[in-house]
């Protein structure tokens, strides 16, 4: 039988989802006796080339990770799209924007000028910003184009599967290979690799339902290990985050970040936990309960700490900020 | 033509408190700008931050919630308090996406006050007015 032809590819991402690869540890054997791995530039050294040489739908499954953040990511991912049967978004960064999606709060003109003029530790008295062309002896160089806003995978292109998680559980991974190998893949554009409750479901603090009189941030301090973490002031994305992780951050008592992308029926993630975070305040009248949630510090970042561009309105106004 | 924009303006009342006054308001044929498309839900405690996002993403320039009076006025008894916990945070959210506070109004008219609602609606579509179109796609649209 012949191996089933692997792509992977990281746009704008961090590399932890190929290190969450790695973390397969010993069945990354299992998983070299059953695949070809055609192309992985953090990995082995194919070019683009290579790629665009090849005919399409030549690569059986492509696990993409990271966001559509310039015009290599973008043209990348359309190529393939191309050549690969099955295009799968492979971390929080390519399925609802991640991290890096943060940056939807700014405009490349703010980022531009904080990285490249006014950040402290920068010495730039030309007032050089990156050109996307510029004429060398040599000839034309050219550098992608970053933009304004960063995008989904699905936003750009026509994605298969969505494999959640910042990074992917390697348990997680390894159920999403094995499913891909025995061809028992659900409907198309599933999310797979997660379970359809939140993580709460899976968390080992207890729910009491307490109404809380201050919130916390993490730093501040130190939660016990029995009572939920929401109940003890700290805002938990857990409510309002798909579980399959196994609750990994509130295992050891930090509060779940969100990274698992919204729970079925939800549409918003930043939204739902909006309402869950107010819910919980201990507010009688108008003015206690802006006190309690005037102590929220940055809503858009905690609330779509990996899912901005994947929310209803994806984005500030550009020249907001 | 900027004083041709006519606005347009969702607005969430409470079955029980707002949108009696609103409807008063329409029974009794009193003057206001016909700018404001209402929803009425059951109550105001029953608004989830999502519903006003999408409003505004998928076209409004302006998002009224209304409900009763707290505490006391609420049909539910304290379903009002869900909105006056839930709706500072979700100002200060829409402050962060770059919207405009004057395009948000959330608030409280009880079913006798329905001269409160006209006025509402012809101050917030005046301030919403002046504000200019928000037009939410168009903003993603136009730049990459």
């Amino acid at each position: 039988m012949p191996k089933l032809k692997l792509g992977l590819y990281w746009a704008a991402s961090c590399g932890g989802c190929e290190i969450a690869i790695i973390e397969l540890r010993e069945k990354i054997l299992d998983l070299d006796a059953a695949v070809e791995i055609l192309f992985w530039p953090v990995a082995m050294d194919y070019k683009y080339h290579d790629v665009e040489a090849m005919p399409d739908q030549h690569i059986d499954v492509c696990l993409f990770n990271g966001a559509i953040r310039n015009s290599e990511n973008e043209h990348v991912a359309h190529l393939l799209r191309k050549k690969s049967k099955v295009l799968v978004a492979f971390g929080s960064c390519a399925h609802t924007g991640g991290i890096p999606g943060l940056a939807n709060l700014y405009s490349r003109k703010s980022i531009f000028a904080r990285a490249y003029l006014d950040e402290p530790s920068v010495v730039n008295n030309d007032h050089a910003l990156p050109q996307t062309s510029y004429a060398m002896p040599e000839g034309q160089v050219n550098i992608p184009r970053m933009y304004n806003t960063v995008k989904t995978l699905a936003q750009i292109e026509d994605v298969d599967y969505f494999v959640p998680g910042c990074p992917p559980q390697p348990h997680q991974i390894w159920a999403v290979v094995e499913a891909i190998l025995s061809g028992n893949l659900p409907a198309k554009g599933s999310v797979v690799g997660a379970n359809d409750k939140t993580v709460c479901d899976e968390c080992k603090h207890t729910r009491q339902e307490k109404r809380i009189k201050k919130f916390y941030r993490p730093h501040e301090i130190i939660p016990d290990s029995v009572s939920c973490l929401f109940d003890q002031g700290i805002l938990c994305a857990g409510p309002a985050t798909r579980g399959g992780c196994g609750a990994l951050c509130t295992k050891v008592d930090m509060p779940c970040r969100g990274c698992y992308g919204a729970p079925p029926h939800v549409v918003d993630q930043g939204a739902a936990l909006l309402s869950a975070a107010a819910s919980v305040a201990d507010a009688s009248t108008e003015e206690d309960a802006a006190r309690i949630i005037n102590e929220i510090v940055d809503p858009v970042g905690t609330f779509y700490r990996f899912g901005l561009p994947a929310s209803l309105l994806h984005r500030n106004r550009i020249g907001s900020t | 033509m900027a004083d041709l924009f006519e606005p347009r303006i969702v607005g969430f009342l409470c079955n029980w408190c707002t949108y009696t006054a609103a409807d008063t308001a329409g029974v009794n044929r009193m003057k206001m700008p016909p700018n404001v498309d209402i929803i009425r839900v059951m109550c105001s405690g029953r608004i989830d931050p999502e519903f006003v996002l999408k409003a505004f993403a998928l076209g409004a320039d302006g998002v009224i919630v209304s409900g009763c009076h707290p505490p006391g006025d609420c049909h539910y008894s304290n379903g009002n308090f869900k909105t006056f916990r839930r709706m500072p945070l979700l100002e200060t959210l829409l402050a962060q996406y770059g919207i405009e506070k004057e395009r948000f109004h959330w608030g409280w008219i009880s079913g006798a006050e329905a001269n409160k609602w006209t006025q509402l609606v012809q101050d917030f579509t005046d301030q919403v007015r002046a504000l200019g179109p928000l037009d939410w796609q168009r903003e993603l649209a136009d730049k990459v």
